[in-house]
């Protein structure tokens, strides 16, 4: 339906190539979260893998700092609409972590979990093979509680609501079990390059 | 088993504009969207080019429902604003767009949930706030709701004769008052945090909307005045 009189800015070419569908570009790192920061102290940090109710590997924050690192350097994309070009992550890739653990992923889903309760769902398939971090380090700093840290989930090739702030730990599940905003709408998967906002999509 | 929500497209038409601050339009739209909506919730807006060329913004719902099939939002001109620009300087009565929603279960109120309502808002993050407080004023009268509400200047904000008739007329509201670029203005700081929780008592709900500073700085200050950091509910936009 063509709305009168809007015409809309387009973004040059180069830029639009890289933006998915309904998205906008932004210099900003906007903040969007559903309560205040939640107080993560690093010296009683701990970070748990779990199958169900069950903790099968969990580590300490120097623990976690002595893993393996990885970098990530790319784009990323709000539900919101705002993407955000060219940021520059860095943490323990989901491999790693596995690997430490000494096991394989056990089923082929899970929720992130994080200290202000909030969870959300991901495939495991999109976690493995350097797809996803648990960053602790954003532009070479560490994350700013504002943005998740001291660690986050990091799967830049889903909406960021995917990227849980806070993280404490991912849990496997025997099906894919909805989280905080799945429950409330927001899509199962939420590729953003598909434009998965919401159920339906 | 928890229904699914699906937010589909829906046409809506607009059925009034005019100014309500230099920078603020307040559009009522007539909408299916209109029925059945929260206070504090927002809808998607798209708009859509000749040549099919679409962009998006979400935009909080200003009214409580009132069964007259349509809404209200108040949305603000920004600088070089896409789909704020076209509001702001293109749309009339008749114009259509499309709209889903409404979206953001969690930054909501109705009377059931309870109170007393502590709320803090920043420059046209009162929007979802003004919703709850329109909503409170149909049904809910008994529970104490407190406001406060930054903004740059007194010209600049959003419903500020209704909201000053409301705490005059009605001992259980209070309306605490910052106005960040005025000769003596203030941000919202602690002394305004307690004159407002002096009013209400301990708060059974808070909800905060800004620019992140705003709502970095009234959480902070909300929760060294006791407030259980539970109880807080945010939203922001911007940086």
């Amino acid at each position: 339906m063509v709305t009168r009189g809007f015409v809309g800015r387009r973004q040059p070419s180069e830029t639009g190539a890289r933006l998915p569908p309904g998205q906008y570009l932004t210099d900003d790192f906007p903040i969007l979260q559903i309560g205040p920061n939640p107080i993560v102290d690093r010296a009683t940090w701990r970070f748990t893998i779990r199958e169900g109710s069950r903790p099968i590997k969990a580590w300490s924050w120097d623990e976690f700092e002595a893993l393996p690192r990885t970098t990530w350097h790319g784009d990323i994309h709000c539900v919101t609409k705002w993407s955000k070009f060219d940021t520059t992550w860095e943490g323990v890739s989901f491999d790693d972590l596995l690997a430490d653990a000494g096991i394989a992923a056990p089923t082929g889903f899970l929720l992130a979990e994080s200290y202000d309760d909030y969870t959300t769902n991901v495939p495991v398939a999109d976690l493995v093979g350097g797809r996803a971090l648990v960053a602790t380090r954003y532009a070479g700093e560490p994350i700013h509680p504002d943005h998740g840290g001291p660690a986050r989930l990091f799967v830049p090739h889903l909406y960021f609501w995917k990227s849980a702030k806070w993280l404490k730990g991912l849990r496997f599940t025997q099906t894919d079990t909805a989280g905080f905003w799945e429950l409330r709408g927001y899509h199962m998967y939420g590729d953003p390059w598909r434009e998965q906002r919401y159920i339906g999509d | 088993m928890i229904e699914p929500i699906v937010f589909r497209w829906h046409q809506a038409e607009i059925t009034a504009i005019a100014p309500v601050t230099p920078h603020v339009k307040s559009v009522r739209l007539r909408c299916a969207l209109a029925q059945t909506y929260r206070a504090g919730q927002h809808v998607d807006v798209r708009l859509t080019a000749e040549d099919g060329y679409q962009a998006q913004r979400s935009y909080s719902i200003a009214s409580a429902q009132d069964g007259s099939g349509t809404f209200e939002l108040m949305i603000e001109a920004l600088p070089d604003g896409e789909v704020s620009g076209w509001f702001s300087q293109c749309a009339d009565v008749g114009d259509r767009v499309e709209m889903r929603g409404p979206i953001g279960g969690s930054f909501s109120w109705d009377g059931p949930d309870g109170g007393p309502l502590l709320l803090g808002g920043g420059g046209s993050g009162v929007v979802p706030l003004l919703a709850m407080l329109r909503r409170r004023a149909q049904h809910w009268r008994a529970i104490p709701a407190a406001l406060i509400y930054s903004a740059r200047t007194h010209a600049e904000m959003i419903a500020l004769a209704e909201l000053e008739q409301l705490a005059a007329t009605d001992p259980q509201v209070s309306l605490h008052l910052a106005a960040t670029r005025e000769p003596g203005g203030k941000r919202i700081d602690a002394a305004l945090v307690a004159g407002a929780l002096t009013r209400i008592g301990a708060p059974g709900k808070v909800f905060l909307c800004g620019s992140n500073r705003f709502v970095a700085a009234a959480s902070d200050l909300i929760m060294a005045a006791g407030v259980a950091p539970g109880l807080i509910r945010t939203e922001r936009f911007g940086a």
